[in-house]
């Protein structure tokens, strides 16, 4: 058996018991499971090729090739096996930009709209599972704008994929684990690093050293401490960075910073920011899924029973979209929605699944161990998710200030959906992804509420633009024909 | 910003805002952009500042170009092709074409 890779869309099946987006750990691990237990499954992905960002080009990538990348990154070699050996179809270079939850005879299914290749096609399947995986929590500081100036994922993926290392001097901004990570990979791979700025604030040892015991048996722990001391023997490491900014005209020529109390500046060719990483969410979020506020975690993310459903009974989400864990937590949590999707499908096959979940789940536990230490010590500062410098641009796309934003969270404004009509933030291409965690951190800030309470940007479809011409063309549904000309005939 | 450590098996002709190049067949438009020096894609819909790719995987669009006469495709999610010419984007896309 082998995978089936799809290439246009009027290949595809009239219905799917099990559609999963994302081919990264979670995806690739669901689609394996669910095709193994006898499920017709479609796996469709907006990338080239499988992996996902974590382990991006792992089926072009060799040690012998790029050995920099580390054997963390070599274990997707893997999973990427188990996808590829199974019977499922594979869509690549699809984007799905809408799905809906339909109910027929009591029985719930899925439409997915979904564009390739220049098309849109509607797609249905019984069950979903959304492994769409996570994107870095933006880190506005001043000068961010700047061409020059990239997140450490970005780095990190022209590495992996591209075999891109960046020209002249480099400095790495922020915190969490993937910092020292890429300084070690970029140091090998011949990058010129001159220094690193460590934004992790120091009062967060204190706050993670009651959840060190778990974290004591964990993996990561000796090759975390390793990595630290390698990454400090070769770079100038300065700690517990308050205040960052980059200074340029057209594009980064310096980095200003504090540490100590005094104000440091390096010259630059180019800085890497990173403030570890969020569910990507916006699928779930635009599909009407409830979302919940990780307060340990600092982010939205979709509300899950411990198999991965979602407050909508045919989606189940996997992976770090539904809660950053890792892509080891990624790959077990996608054989669990999987198990769990075709547990509700084939009730009969109760026996058989029933061990394979309790296994897996297992196996979660023990990988999320020492989790809680993590967060915690990585929890960003406070300084970066709810910035004070008025100059600074929170939204991207329409170039919004945070001193905007303060102004408007003190006239009480009511949340993020009305500050988006009064100022356009989160109203440009991106549709939010690179503020939102900023304005409800600003206005919880402002307003001393809750980010729960003040709750995130409510998403609509298409989650991505789609041409128009792209909607025109997709078979119209009797409820839309009614919509538009009263007529209750079926003209499509 | 950025230079290639090792080489693709072959590549592909491209122009980027009229100039010709030859890039690596499996890069993206944004790292065969990148790849040859070119970081400044476009400039921004309000205040018309440079902008560079910023995240590299589809959320941020900061690296929106026009290839092939549509406007607003993402640079990072699109792979190179033989004879693909790209242009810069300057402020807001226009709404006369490529909708």
């Amino acid at each position: 058996m082998a995978l089936r890779k799809i290439e246009d869309l009027h290949l595809l099946d009239r219905e799917y018991d099990l559609a999963i987006i994302g081919a990264g750990p979670a995806g690739m691990a669901a689609a394996a499971q669910a095709a193994a237990a006898g499920a017709r499954t479609i796996l469709l992905d907006e990338n080239p090729a499988p992996g996902g960002q974590i382990y991006r080009s792992i089926e072009r990538n060799s040690p012998a090739r790029r050995a920099f990348l580390g054997k963390d990154y070599w274990k997707g070699k893997g999973v990427l096996k188990a996808f590829l050996q199974c019977d499922a179809a594979y869509l690549p270079q699809a984007l799905v930009w809408s799905v809906e939850q339909g109910e027929t005879d009591g029985k719930v299914s899925v439409e997915l709209r979904v564009s390739a290749g220049g098309k849109s096609s509607i797609v249905h399947a019984r069950r979903v599972v959304f492994a769409t995986g996570a994107m870095e929590r933006p880190m506005p500081v001043r000068g961010w704008t700047l061409p020059g100036v990239m997140t450490i994922g970005a780095a990190q993926i022209a590495l992996k994929s591209s075999g891109l290392v960046p020209d002249g001097r480099v400095v790495l901004a922020g915190s969490g684990p993937l910092l020292y990570l890429f300084a070690d990979q970029l140091l090998q791979a011949g990058g010129n690093l001159v220094a690193l700025l460590d934004t992790t604030p120091r009062s967060n040892w204190a706050k993670a050293l009651p959840f060190l015991p778990p974290f004591l048996v964990s993996p990561y722990l000796l090759k975390g401490l390793a990595l630290l001391a390698k990454v400090r023997r070769s770079v100038p490491v300065f700690n517990d960075i308050k205040a960052i900014e980059i200074i340029g005209q057209d594009r980064a020529t310096a980095i200003r910073f504090q540490a100590k109390g005094r104000t440091e500046e390096i010259d630059i060719d180019s800085a890497f920011l990173h403030q570890g990483v969020v569910p990507n969410n916006s699928l779930a979020n635009a599909t009407g899924c409830l979302l919940a506020w990780n307060d340990r975690q600092k982010c939205f993310q979709p509300e899950l029973d411990t198999r991965g459903r979602s407050s909508l009974p045919a989606i189940y989400v996997a992976g770090d979209g539904g809660g950053i864990g890792g892509a080891l937590v990624a790959e077990v949590g996608g054989r669990i929605a999987a198990l769990a999707a075709c547990l509700d499908l084939f009730p009969e096959k109760a026996r058989r699944i029933g061990p394979l979940l309790a296994k897996h789940e297992k196996r979660r536990r023990v990988l999320s161990r020492g989790r809680t230490f993590i967060d915690t010590l990585y929890q960003p500062a406070a300084t970066f998710r709810a910035p004070t410098d008025l100059e600074t641009i929170a939204c991207r796309c329409e170039e919004v200030t945070v001193g905007a934003i303060r102004d408007a969270a003190a006239r009480n404004v009511v949340g993020p959906n009305q500050l988006k009509t009064m100022l356009r933030c989160g109203m440009g291409p991106c549709q939010g992804r690179m503020c939102t965690a900023t304005i409800t951190e600003i206005l919880a800030d402002v307003q001393q509420r809750s980010p729960a309470d003040i709750g995130t940007y409510r998403l609509r479809t298409p989650i991505k633009p789609v041409p128009l011409r792209e909607f025109a063309s997709l078979p119209l549904t009797p409820d839309a024909v009614q919509a538009v000309t009263g007529d209750h005939s079926d003209r499509s | 910003m950025f230079r290639r450590i090792d080489k693709a098996a072959d590549t592909v002709a491209i122009t980027f805002d009229g100039i010709p190049m030859r890039v690596d067949i499996e890069l993206t438009v944004a790292a065969a952009l990148l790849s040859q020096g070119i970081s400044t894609l476009r400039t921004s819909v309000v205040g018309d500042r440079p902008r560079a790719p910023y995240c590299l995987m589809g959320v941020c669009f900061e690296c929106l170009v026009t290839i092939d006469g549509v406007q607003n495709r993402q640079a990072c999610m699109t792979v190179v092709r033989d004879g693909m010419a790209i242009s810069s984007q300057s402020g807001a896309r226009s709404l006369d074409e490529g909708c």
